[in-house]
């Protein structure tokens, strides 16, 4: 098994110029934003536009939308190991390292926000001290910890099978993605809570907040998916059955219709009621006193959206690859929007003493953001590269038709 | 004063060495503190919850910031340790009849506690309404008025600072609890272990926290070295600050500076335990409410009219 994992890590370096292209790329980016960050710690956060009166942004904005991510997996398990969807059980494995890719970017992007990064081991377990259970930063962290080591797992043992050829003993790994299955509801629901539970911030103060990160979750991590998915078909030989991805689109238009009709919930409460607590959702949506930095951005979202969800609802439409992709690209940047500087921002403005202090992020946090992103593409292009000739057999192939020289 | 240590210690070279630090050893290694010698470094890295701390190690790690301070401002300054005395909450509040919003009690508490001339660090904030226009929301403060002469006529003011809550949001959401409520009232934070996540702020809804964005600089000559750990002592880039009513001067039996700098006398402040204090005769002879009441955050700081 070790040498076939020793095979598989050898190939990693080897691919055609597109390859290596892509990886010069990304490993440019992660050095620009590496640059950027060391004169972000020696500054200070000075260096972003976040202020006293908006005092998260870019960073978070991005934390937020990855956590969303990180249920791309969870849309796979469902079908695949409860309804014995056969189609995506197949491609699951993936679904779990783009899980494992957006939760290492969270705590990438958590720690670019930190104004003492060096001491972020105060808030570890044993060495430092916990504010748990009041404080819901510890209850994401452990969170978000316990979905990495179970998604690392799954995958661990997937390959382990692979590697061997043997099939997958379900009865062993059955509990660990049963368990999955609740704890990536639960990842949303405590990150969303972490904004919920702030009496001070009547925007992210309202109960419908952790469903509708539930419902947009489920809409752009499995969009992502399925770009995802597509490309390792065309770049590997990965076979994705088509059926996999009509179904993923099916219930992606599920999930952006709950979506849709949380937002409409709350746009309603707010807008009819017409209560001072409106105030962020009017800068979001119309501008607050003639300010409304967002406004072109969050209807650009919503448009997304809503022709995402109607493409993926018509099922003739959702079986065109021209438009599966469409609805997909979509989906992930209306999510982006929606679930990222969208719900950070207006919870600051107007800010707890009224004024408006209109956030967009500098040069510095869009360079080292990419470089966040750089890195995620990088971790998981490399897993993918490993993954796949112990997937496809290919190795195993190879071996056999060597000795069968011999 | 036309020069700061900070600014004159800034040239390239201090992002030089970073950088090149940060290239040889890894990111992390740029944080470091850049003190005078390394094993002061690692001291500082590994320094313990004040609150966990024993007393030997809080007189050790004392004299070794004292000993930091000297270095980082070239002047002496005290770092006092002093508990919360026996039988005292603070409370504190203003009087709106009285207030003419001059603001010298804003930059009074900035040259007390020590707080970032650039960028410019205020704990407290006066906010300015019109009158008769709907203003206890406080959706229509005005925060950066600049007035020839102050009071404004058609104008009246509402100073803002920490609120001393006893159900405190910033206490419940820090992850390390870097804040806590000391047992006089006062909500400390120990800057060596903020971590500067910033929750606290998002928590706060009076506005009451300040970050650090980038290294504070005061001029020397201006720097008060009489500083109280959980207080004004110099603090560095990176983590959260705010107001704590002057816990060096309050737990030494004197009034914070806002109260003594106030030149209408509209600052009060005292004892909520002691039944003859100013502050629980205001509570009890005067109409007094307190900022978003609805929240429960039960504040001790307390708004009223006298007139």
């Amino acid at each position: 098994m070790l040498s076939v994992f020793r095979a598989a890590a050898g190939r990693v370096v080897r691919g055609d110029v597109r390859y290596y292209a892509w990886m010069v790329f990304l490993l440019a980016l992660i050095g620009l934003a590496i640059s950027r960050y060391v004169r972000q710690l020696d500054r200070g956060l000075i260096t972003t536009a976040m202020r006293d009166q908006v005092s998260w942004g870019f960073y978070i904005a991005n934390f937020t939308f990855l956590v969303g991510i990180a249920a791309a997996a969870i849309l796979l398990v469902i079908p695949a190991y409860l309804y014995q969807f056969r189609p995506i059980r197949e491609i699951v494995l993936f679904g779990e390292m783009v899980a494992i890719t957006a939760v290492i970017m969270c705590a990438l992007f958590i720690m670019v926000d930190l104004g003492q990064p060096l001491r972020v081991w105060h808030a570890w377990p044993v060495l430092g001290i916990m504010n748990f259970p009041s404080s819901l930063f510890i209850w994401d962290a452990l969170a978000l910890l316990g979905y990495l080591a179970i998604n690392v797992l799954l995958v661990l043992y997937a390959l382990w099978r692979l590697a061997t050829g043997r099939e997958y003993r379900l009865s062993l790994i059955f509990p660990l993605i049963v368990l999955s299955i609740p704890w990536a509801v639960s990842i949303h629901t405590i990150t969303a809570f972490l904004y919920n539970g702030l009496p001070s911030r009547p925007f992210w103060n309202a109960s419908i907040l952790a469903p509708r990160f539930l419902a947009s979750a489920f809409c752009s991590g499995p969009a992502l998916m399925l770009i995802i998915l597509q490309l390792i078909r065309r770049f590997s030989a990965v076979e994705v059955d088509n059926k996999a991805l009509f179904k993923i689109a099916e219930l992606i238009a599920y999930a952006m219709g709950v979506n849709v009709l949380l937002l409409g919930a709350e746009m309603f409460k707010e807008f009819y009621s017409g209560s001072v607590h409106m105030a962020p959702l009017e800068y979001l949506y119309f501008g607050l006193r003639g300010q409304g930095m967002l406004q072109p951005w969050i209807w650009e979202a919503t448009a997304f959206n809503l022709i995402a969800f109607l493409i993926f609802l018509v099922p003739r439409l959702r079986e065109r690859p021209l438009f599966l992709n469409l609805g997909a690209v979509l989906i992930v940047l209306g999510v982006y929007v929606e679930k990222g500087m969208g719900l950070v921002v207006p919870g600051f403005v107007p800010d707890t003493l009224g004024e408006i202090y209109e956030y967009w992020p500098t040069v510095s946090e869009g360079i080292i953001a990419a470089g966040i992103w750089a890195t995620g593409a990088l971790l998981f292009t490399l897993m993918v590269k490993f993954t796949v000739p112990i997937y496809t057999g290919q190795i195993r192939a190879e071996r056999a038709a060597e000795r069968g020289r011999r | 004063m036309d020069d700061t240590p900070s600014e004159s210690g800034r040239p390239a070279t201090v992002s030089r060495r970073a950088f090149t630090k940060g290239l040889a050893l890894g990111l992390g290694a740029t944080a470091l503190p850049t003190g005078p010698a390394a094993a002061l470094d690692w001291t500082a890295f590994f320094q313990k919850h004040f609150r966990e701390m024993s007393e030997e190690e809080i007189r050790r790690t004392v004299e070794r910031l004292e000993r930091e301070a000297r270095h980082r401002w070239r002047k002496d300054i005290r770092i006092s340790t002093t508990r919360a005395m026996p039988g005292v909450v603070f409370g504190a509040g203003v009087d709106l009849s009285r207030c003419i919003g001059c603001r010298r009690c804003v930059y009074a508490c900035v040259e007390e506690n020590n707080q970032s001339r650039n960028p410019q660090v205020h704990w407290i904030t006066v906010l300015r309404f019109r009158k008769g226009e709907k203003w206890s929301d406080l959706a229509n403060a005005e925060k950066y008025y600049e007035p020839g002469r102050v009071p404004e006529e058609g104008f009246f003011y509402l100073p803002v600072q920490c609120q001393l809550c006893d159900n405190s949001p910033c206490v419940r959401v820090c992850p390390t609890r870097a804040t806590w409520k000391e047992p006089d009232g006062i909500v400390v934070v120990d800057y060596n272990w903020c971590i500067g996540c910033r929750y606290c702020m998002a928590a706060c809804p009076f506005g009451a926290r300040r970050f650090n964005w980038a290294e504070p600089t005061i001029p020397v000559d201006e720097v008060n070295p009489d500083t109280h750990y959980l207080g004004n002592r110099p603090r560095p880039k990176g983590v959260v600050e705010k107001c704590t009513l002057c816990i060096h001067r309050v737990r030494a039996g004197r009034y914070p500076a806002c109260v003594e700098a106030c030149p209408v006398g509209a600052r009060k402040f005292g004892n909520l335990l002691d039944p003859g204090s100013e502050i629980r005769y205001l509570i009890e002879h005067k109409r007094v409410f307190r900022l978003k009441e609805d929240l429960n955050t039960e504040p001790k700081f307390y708004y009223f009219f006298s007139a």
